[in-house]
C-alpha cells in the first residue's frame, strides 16, 4: 500500500480543480488592486483547494477529520451569532461533544447509528441536559436554535465525509475520494456558475426579502452550468449514468441555492452580513459552506439509493 | 527558567486555544504596542479576557506583558499563585491598601518606568456576561504621572460567553477584540476616564453587525 491513496481518476479531478483556479488566479491578478475582494477571495480557494486536495491524498481519516474541523468550526460560528442563555454553558458543551462522536460513526462506517445520533439522540439528550440546568424562560428556543444548529453544521455536512466510508465496489472507478470531489466540485462549480450569470444576466429577484442579489436568471444559469459538469465528470469519479448524472446536476444545483439562501435568511434574521472572518474574501465558514449543507444530504441519498 | 516556562505555555497552551477554540477575530492590529511602556485597558468580562490580550502579544514581548491582577483573588492559593505569577507574569494589585494610607499605584508605577506593558481592566471586575461597568480612575492617575506612556483602549466581546463567571469548563465561542488608536490626555484626571471608557464603548459600536447587502 502506497504512503499516497487516490485513485488516477480522483488525482485527474484535483488537477482539473487547479488548473481552473491557475486560469482564475490569472483573471484575479491584474486587477488585484482595483478588486482587492475577488482577489482575496481567490487566494483563499487555493487553501481550501490544496487542503482538500491534500486530504484526500491521504488515509480516508484525514479529510474524515478535516470535516469534523470543518463542522466544529461552522457550528462555532453559529454558536457565536446566535443568543444563548447563560444557563445553556453546559448545554452547549454537550452540543460540542456530538461533533468527534458523529465523525467516529463515520470513520467506522457505522450507517445506522451515523444516521440516527443527531437527528434522535442529540435531539432528546439537549433538552434533558437543559431541564438539569432549570431554566424555562426562553426553553423552546433555546432548545430549537442549538438542535438545528447542530443538524445544519454537523449532521448535513457528516453525509460529506460519509461518502469516504461507502465500500469501494460502490465505486470502483475513483472511489469514496471521487464521489467526495464530484459533490464538492459541483456544489462550488453551482455557487460560482449562480454568482457569475447572476452577475451578467440578472434582472428578475428570486427571493428579495431574503437575499436582494439572487436572481432567476443566476439560478437558472447555475442549473445549466451544474448539470452539464455533472453529465461530463460523472463517468470519471462516480458510477453515475448520463441520465442519473443529469438529474443529480439539476437537484444539487437547486439544493446548493436552498442552502445559500437558508443561511443568508439566518443572517438576516441575525442582521449580520457575514457568519465570521476566517475565510478573507468569503466571510464566515458557515458562508462558505451553506451550499453544501443541503448538497450533502441529498447527493449522499441519491448515490447510497442508486447504486448502494 | 521562569521565561522559557512563560514561553512554552504561550506557544503551548495560549495560542492553540485563542486560534482554535475561539478563533480570535482581532481588528486594528496596527495600535498594539510595539514596545514598552504601554497600558492595554479593555472591558473585563471573563478570566479569558487576559489570556486573549496576552495571545495577542508578540512573544517577544512576553516578559514585559503584565496583566494587572487582584493579589486577593490571584494569589489565594499556592497553586493559582504560582499560575498568575509565573505563567501569566500578572503585577499584584492590593485593594484596599490606600486606605492603608500605601500609594496604591506603587507597583504599576514602578513598572512601568521599567519599561512594562501593564493590562488593565478599569472595570475593576469582570460584572455580569457582556455588560460594561463604569470605569474606574487608576490609568488616569498612572496618566497623569507618565504623561509618555500611550493609553491603548481594547474592546472585547465573545469571552463572556465562552468562559462565563463561576464556569470552569470553557465553550468555544469566536472572541472579537478591536483594538483603537491611544487615548489622549485631556487635561484633567475625570475627563481622561470619561474618554477611555467612551473610546472602548466606541469599539464595539464599531464592530460589524449591522446589514449591508452582500450576497
Amino acid at each position: 500500500m502506497s504512503f499516497l491513496e487516490i485513485t488516477p481518476n480522483a488525482a485527474m479531478a484535483v488537477a482539473a480543480v487547479l488548473g481552473l483556479l491557475v486560469i482564475a488566479t490569472a483573471i484575479a491578478w491584474p486587477q488585484r488592486k482595483r478588486k482587492q475582494e475577488l482577489w482575496l477571495r481567490t487566494r483563499t480557494w487555493w487553501v481550501i483547494v490544496l487542503l482538500i486536495a491534500l486530504s484526500v491524498a491521504l488515509p480516508s481519516w484525514v479529510p474524515v477529520a478535516l470535516f469534523g474541523l470543518i463542522s466544529f468550526l461552522a457550528f462555532k460560528e453559529f454558536v457565536t451569532l446566535i443568543p444563548t442563555r447563560r444557563a445553556d454553558h453546559r448545554v452547549l458543551l454537550w452540543a460540542y461533544l456530538a461533533i468527534p462522536i458523529q465523525y467516529y460513526w463515520v470513520s467506522v462506517g457505522w450507517y445506522g447509528v451515523f444516521i440516527i445520533f443527531i437527528p434522535v439522540y442529540m435531539f432528546l439528550a439537549l433538552p434533558l441536559r437543559m431541564v438539569i440546568a432549570g431554566e424555562t424562560q426562553g426553553f423552546i428556543k433555546a432548545a430549537g436554535t442549538l438542535h438545528w444548529g447542530l443538524m445544519v453544521t454537523v449532521f448535513s455536512l457528516s453525509h460529506a465525509a460519509y461518502l469516504l466510508a461507502l465500500p469501494h465496489e460502490v465505486n470502483p472507478l475513483a472511489g469514496g475520494d471521487g464521489l467526495l470531489l464530484y459533490l464538492l466540485l459541483l456544489t462550488e462549480i453551482n455557487d460560482v456558475g449562480q454568482y457569475c450569470s447572476g452577475k451578467l444576466l440578472g434582472r428578475r429577484k428570486v427571493v428579495p426579502k431574503v437575499s436582494p442579489n439572487k436572481t432567476v436568471e443566476g439560478l437558472l444559469g447555475g442549473v445549466v452550468i451544474t448539470t452539464l459538469v455533472a453529465v461530463l465528470a460523472a463517468p470519471y469519479l462516480t458510477p453515475l449514468l448520463w441520465w442519473q448524472a443529469l438529474i443529480v446536476g439539476c437537484v444539487l444545483a437547486l439544493a446548493g441555492f436552498a442552502g445559500d439562501v437558508t443561511v443568508s435568511a439566518v443572517k438576516r434574521d441575525l442582521k449580520l452580513k457575514d457568519s465570521g472572518s476566517l475565510l478573507p474574501g468569503h466571510g464566515g465558514v458557515l458562508d462558505r459552506v451553506d451550499s453544501l449543507t443541503f448538497t450533502a444530504p441529498l447527493f449522499f441519498h441519491m448515490i447510497y439509493y442508486l447504486h448502494y | 527558567m521562569d521565561g522559557f516556562l512563560r514561553r512554552l505555555f504561550a506557544l503551548l497552551v495560549l495560542r492553540p486555544v485563542a486560534l482554535l477554540m475561539l478563533g480570535i477575530t482581532l481588528r486594528g492590529r496596527e495600535y498594539l504596542p510595539k514596545s514598552g511602556p504601554a497600558i492595554v485597558a479593555a472591558n473585563h468580562n471573563s478570566h479569558l479576557d487576559t489570556l486573549v490580550l496576552l495571545s495577542l502579544m508578540p512573544l517577544r514581548l512576553i516578559d514585559k506583558v503584565r496583566p494587572v491582577a487582584a493579589a486577593d483573588y490571584f494569589l489565594k492559593n499556592r497553586l493559582l499563585a504560582w499560575f498568575s505569577l509565573t505563567l501569566l507574569n500578572i503585577l499584584p494589585l492590593e485593594r484596599g491598601n490606600a486606605a492603608r494610607g500605601e500609594d496604591p499605584l506603587a507597583e504599576s508605577s514602578a513598572a512601568l518606568a521599567r519599561g512594562e506593558i501593564l493590562i488593565v481592566f478599569p472595570e475593576g471586575s469582570r460584572g455580569s456576561a457582556e455588560v460594561m461597568g463604569k470605569f474606574k480612575g487608576g490609568i488616569a492617575r498612572l496618566k497623569e504621572r507618565f504623561p509618555d506612556v500611550p493609553v491603548i483602549p481594547v474592546f472585547l466581546h465573545g469571552a463572556g460567553k465562552a468562559l462565563p463567571r463561576g464556569e470552569i469548563v470553557l465553550v468555544p465561542v469566536v472572541v472579537d477584540a478591536v483594538v483603537g488608536e491611544p487615548v489622549a490626555w485631556p487635561g484633567n484626571r475625570a475627563q481622561f476616564t470619561a474618554d477611555l471608557e467612551a473610546a472602548v464603548r466606541g469599539l464595539g459600536a464599531d464592530l460589524p453587525n449591522s446589514f449591508d447587502d452582500g450576497d
